[in-house]
């Protein structure tokens, strides 16, 4: 039972210099994936997902008045929690290195930092696309049972054009998660902290675009909210609303990630 | 071969790791020993990359730890056995690591059973481990790769007699067929065991290094006699220093074969004489980081 009696032919202890291959991106994206729901918190938050979609979709049907069982009632019903779980799952995948300090082993088998992040956000990407064509699917089951149900005709009401931005609003909304991860690198600060730009700040914005007028025609390029809201409801349409969007990305996401991103590839991990 | 020249690792107003340089050869252990807070662990952390160095550098086989390929590979590391995910079971763990170095499947019941987890413990989840199983969880991880090089931090923490005396000859044997192993301990008599060479460190500096032979023989001799007095008479005769311990003990610096002529010089009956070895080491740690140590400070 003790290593010395180990043939030294199962091992490759010399010095040889084997030179191993590189390890390829699409695995450590894979790995990733992996990693977001191999825990009970990863498990059941992917459960929950399905779950709430079901829940949401039963909701309409006993609820919703007859003539409102429409299929852009049901992706709405079931996009509303799905918009506040996935940016808790988009946070998670990266905290948890830190929370939970598996980046020790993480980082030490791959060291390059930002081929993890990046992988990450890969990951996290393929879950928030994943998540929404479930809820379309679940929701277009809703649709027709729910109008047999109500004996109304089936109405198909959200446009091919309006899918693809209810999709990156909920990619939008993960990214933030994502980026709060990053600059903050704890589960708990970055949790609260979403609730904080999703929920406090629009608040404090609309009460400042009130009071200041000079403010109120700058705020949608603000408001991360407002341009998120927007594709929720499939109206980013001309130059300047996607100018908008534009800009509160690169305000939230695109700014803060490049500075956390750098901080955390010089960070300590401990 | 690990080699770390020069390095410097500074935090605002604290020098954890000082101008640190040694090497750890192939087919060698290398004990890595020190109080705690010495730095023991910042330098570990520096040469795998997860800390960046001040100044100087640390390299395995001439690259840096962060340039291997797939470092996994190469070099098994366990530098805190219970930073793992609470929430993933052993088996998941091995699995991701295993997956992430590209290794077939079955690498991981193999390392399961040789470092001695039964089927059921790898089931279960991180959290619900004791010390000593995430000690074995960890020493699994580094071993999957077949690595050349193991780098272990405080590896005997949390095992129990049987599972410190197992992981000495697993690191004897690794040693053995040409890997190289660097170990940290402060656990004295743990290194002393397994460890061919050693290197001391206090308040981030190296305060000793070079084979344990060596570091033990400059540890000298102990010898007891029926008068102790008169053989410390009869050395200070001879111009060897000698102080005598309150159990009738005596140490000196030179070697036993000067005491022993100088005893039967003077007509003096020896009880015992010895190289200073078994407690030439925890004397040696003692003295050598008597300025660091906290005691020390404290006193």
């Amino acid at each position: 039972m003790t290593a010395t009696t180990v043939p030294p032919t199962t091992t490759d202890a010399a010095p040889s210099g084997r030179a191993a291959p590189a390890i390829p991106t699409a695995r450590l994206v894979r790995i990733e994936l992996r990693k977001m729901f191999d825990t009970r918190a990863g498990f059941w938050m992917l459960i929950s997902i399905g779950a709430l979609s079901l829940l949401a979709t039963g909701a309409v049907i006993v609820f919703a008045p007859d003539s409102s069982v429409t299929y852009a009632r049901f992706t709405s019903a079931i996009g509303l929690p799905m918009s506040v779980i996935l940016p808790m799952i988009a946070i998670l995948a990266v905290t948890s290195e830190w929370s939970q300090r598996s980046g020790l082993t993480t980082f030490t088998l791959v060291p390059s930092r930002g081929r993890v992040i990046g992988a990450k956000a890969m990951a996290t990407a393929l879950v928030g696309v994943g998540s929404m064509l479930v809820a379309f699917a679940v929701g277009a089951v809703g649709n027709l049972a729910g109008s047999a149900i109500a004996g109304v005709d089936t109405v198909w009401d959200v446009s091919l054009s309006a899918a693809p931005q209810i999709v990156l609003g909920n990619l939008v909304g993960m990214a933030i998660g994502f980026t709060l991860g990053v600059v903050l690198r704890a589960s708990a600060p970055a949790i609260v902290g979403y609730f904080v730009v999703s929920l406090v700040l629009p608040g404090v914005l609309e009460l400042l675009a009130l009071v200041r007028e000079w403010f109120s025609d700058l705020q949608p390029w603000i408001d991360w909210n407002d341009t998120q809201v927007a594709l929720f409801e499939g109206t980013t349409n001309t130059g300047e609303e996607w100018a908008m969007l534009a800009s509160t990305t690169a305000i939230w996401i695109v700014v803060p990630l490049a500075i956390g991103l750098t901080t955390l590839r010089r960070s300590e991990i401990k | 071969m690990i080699t770390v020249e020069s390095l410097t690792r500074r935090y605002a107003g604290f020098t954890a790791v000082d101008d640190v340089s040694f090497t750890a050869r192939p087919g060698r252990v290398t004990g890595f020993l020190g109080p705690n807070g010495a730095g023991k662990s910042t330098t570990l952390r520096v040469v795998v990359g997860l800390t960046a160095p001040t100044a100087g550098s640390a390299t395995i086989d001439g690259v840096r730890f962060a340039d291997l390929p797939n470092p996994g590979r190469e070099v098994g590391v366990l530098l805190d056995a219970s930073a793992q995910h609470a929430g993933r079971t052993g088996r998941e763990i091995l699995t991701l690591a295993s997956d992430t170095m590209g290794l077939p499947r079955r690498r991981v019941d193999e390392m399961v059973e040789l470092v001695g987890l039964t089927p059921t413990e790898a089931k279960r989840r991180v959290r619900n481990y004791s010390l000593g199983m995430r000690q074995r969880l960890g020493l699994a991880t580094a071993l999957l790769g077949d690595p050349r090089v193991l780098i272990l931090d405080e590896p005997a923490n949390g095992l129990d007699p049987a599972g410190i005396r197992w992981m000495r000859d697993l690191l004897a044997g690794f040693a053995q067929r040409g890997g190289t192993v660097l170990l940290s301990s402060h656990l004295l008599h743990e290194v002393e065991v397994v460890a061919d060479d050693l290197v001391v460190i206090g308040n981030g500096r190296i305060v000793a290094s070079g084979s344990k032979d060596e570091l033990l023989a400059a540890a000298g001799t102990l010898a007891r006699s029926t008068s102790p007095r008169d053989l410390a008479h009869a050395l200070e005769q001879a111009g060897i220093p000698s102080t005598l311990a309150g159990d009738g003990s005596l140490r000196t610096d030179a070697d036993p074969a000067t005491v022993g002529a100088v005893a039967l010089a003077a007509g003096v009956a020896l009880t015992e004489l010895r190289s200073a070895e078994a407690a030439g080491l925890e004397d040696m740690f003692l003295s050598l980081t008597a300025d660091t140590q906290r005691e020390g400070a404290a006193a």
